[in-house]
């Protein structure tokens, strides 16, 4: 059973945190026995969004827990910044746009490694980005 | 905190009073938790030197750690606690030789006959004490901090050998995070021996890097794009299945790049276009 585990805060402040993110996101993807594709899909995905939490959002924080539905475990994982939010959704998860110099792939290609993906933003109200990856 | 210029002068005056019979319990409640790992001679200096200007910090009256008078204290406690940080000790180990203090207070002074003004004098002493302490592990945790920081620059510059495979042939093996610091360093690592030793072919093997994420493919493809603007063409082997799988949902693209899944199917590769340009010359 993996119910029993409670959700883990990484503060999101500097580029070492964004190491400690990946490290635990693996340790619990580990864990909740993902496997080693998934694995590293949802450890990609947590590195990118926890960049965005840093380089866009000035820094926030995440929250990483162990889900189950009953029939499947899964990890979800939310960031949470205070920043400036994402005035244009659509334009932010096109393919190749970017504002910060990077290959413009990070919301865009997280959405896609993962099973859910919520994201609530706008602008002046900060980030706050779900996802989700179910062990098969 | 903060004491007044009465209250300092008791303190000093009491500390002088006990001295001797204070610094030998003090280096007693130090010695018993470090287990020998100091000698008791070297303790009890440390312990005499906090002594003395702690009671010269309280002779020159309104006692404050932060004030010029207690410059020499502040100077013995940071000395202490950074020596004893790069020697390996625990912050209890370190906190302990400012707390012995109030131990040796307590076997030293009469505590129950004493009259109040003694004991409220003590209680004083007790939070200038924890103050020092504070101050001890603030300084003793930068210590560490310092450490770390250190080492990270060294295994900064372990982490990154560029290797000659073969004749025209450099590789460079990447192991863990590939942050901006050390893709930075990378680059110039490899550019430099491209140039040194005259080689048309660099291997950039990823097996190590446990995470290929946009910012890494990115410091990679920008790492080749430099080889090739000096003539060198660059093959990233080391791809597995799991990465391969994420770069593609990603939606990295590595255009016309070389990529192989392992060394020995890159140096491989690369031999061959040596090969077929030899072929190509003597045609």
């Amino acid at each position: 059973m993996t119910t029993d585990v409670g959700p883990q805060m990484v503060t999101i402040a500097a580029d070492e945190d964004v190491v400690r993110v990946r490290q635990l996101v693996r340790i619990v993807a580990v864990g909740a026995k993902l496997s080693l594709v998934d694995q590293t899909k949802l450890v990609t995905a947590a590195s990118e969004l926890a960049r965005n939490t840093l380089v866009y959002g000035g820094g926030g924080g995440a929250e990483v827990t162990v889900v189950d539905s009953g029939r499947r475990t899964g990890i979800r994982i939310v960031f949470a910044d205070d920043g400036p939010g994402i005035a244009d959704l659509d334009l932010a998860l096109t393919d190749g746009y970017t504002t910060g110099g990077g290959l413009g792939l990070g919301l865009s290609g997280a959405r896609r490694l993962v099973d859910e993906f919520e994201i609530d933003t706008a602008a002046g109200r900060g980030t706050r980005i779900t996802i989700t990856k179910w062990a098969r | 905190m903060g004491l007044t210029a009465e209250e300092s002068g008791r303190l000093a005056a009491l500390l002088e009073t006990h001295a001797d019979k204070l610094t030998a319990s003090w280096t007693d409640a130090v010695a018993a938790p470090l287990r020998g790992r100091l000698t008791r001679a070297e303790l009890l200096r440390q312990v005499q030197d906090l002594h003395r200007t702690l009671v010269e910090a309280l002779q020159a009256g309104d006692f404050d750690l932060s004030a010029e008078a207690a410059a020499s204290l502040r100077a013995t406690l940071v000395e202490m606690s950074r020596s004893r940080a790069r020697q390996g000790f625990s912050a209890a180990e370190t906190a302990v030789t400012v707390f012995g203090l109030k131990k040796a207070l307590f076997d030293v002074v009469d505590v129950r006959g004493a009259d109040p003004q003694v004991l409220a004098d003590l209680l004083a002493l007790g939070l200038v004490i924890d103050d020092l302490g504070l101050f001890t592990f603030e300084t003793y945790a930068k210590t560490r901090e310092e450490l770390i920081a250190d080492q990270a620059e060294q295994l900064l510059e372990l982490a990154t050998p560029v290797v000659k495979l073969w004749e025209g042939v450099v590789a460079i093996p990447l192991v863990g995070t590939l942050d901006s610091a050390r893709a930075q360093v990378i680059m110039e690592r490899l550019l430099e021996t491209l140039v040194e030793t005259g080689s048309p072919y660099a291997i950039i093997d990823i097996t190590g890097v446990p995470a290929v994420d946009t910012q890494v493919a990115q410091h990679i493809l920008k790492t080749v794009v430099a080889a090739r603007l000096m003539g060198a063409e660059c093959i990233i082997s080391g791809i597995r299945p799991q990465i391969a799988q994420t770069i593609v949902a990603l939606g990295i693209e590595f255009g016309d790049i070389a990529t192989k899944a392992s060394l020995a199917d890159a140096l491989r590769h690369a031999l061959r276009m040596i090969e077929a340009n030899r072929k190509a010359r003597s045609n």
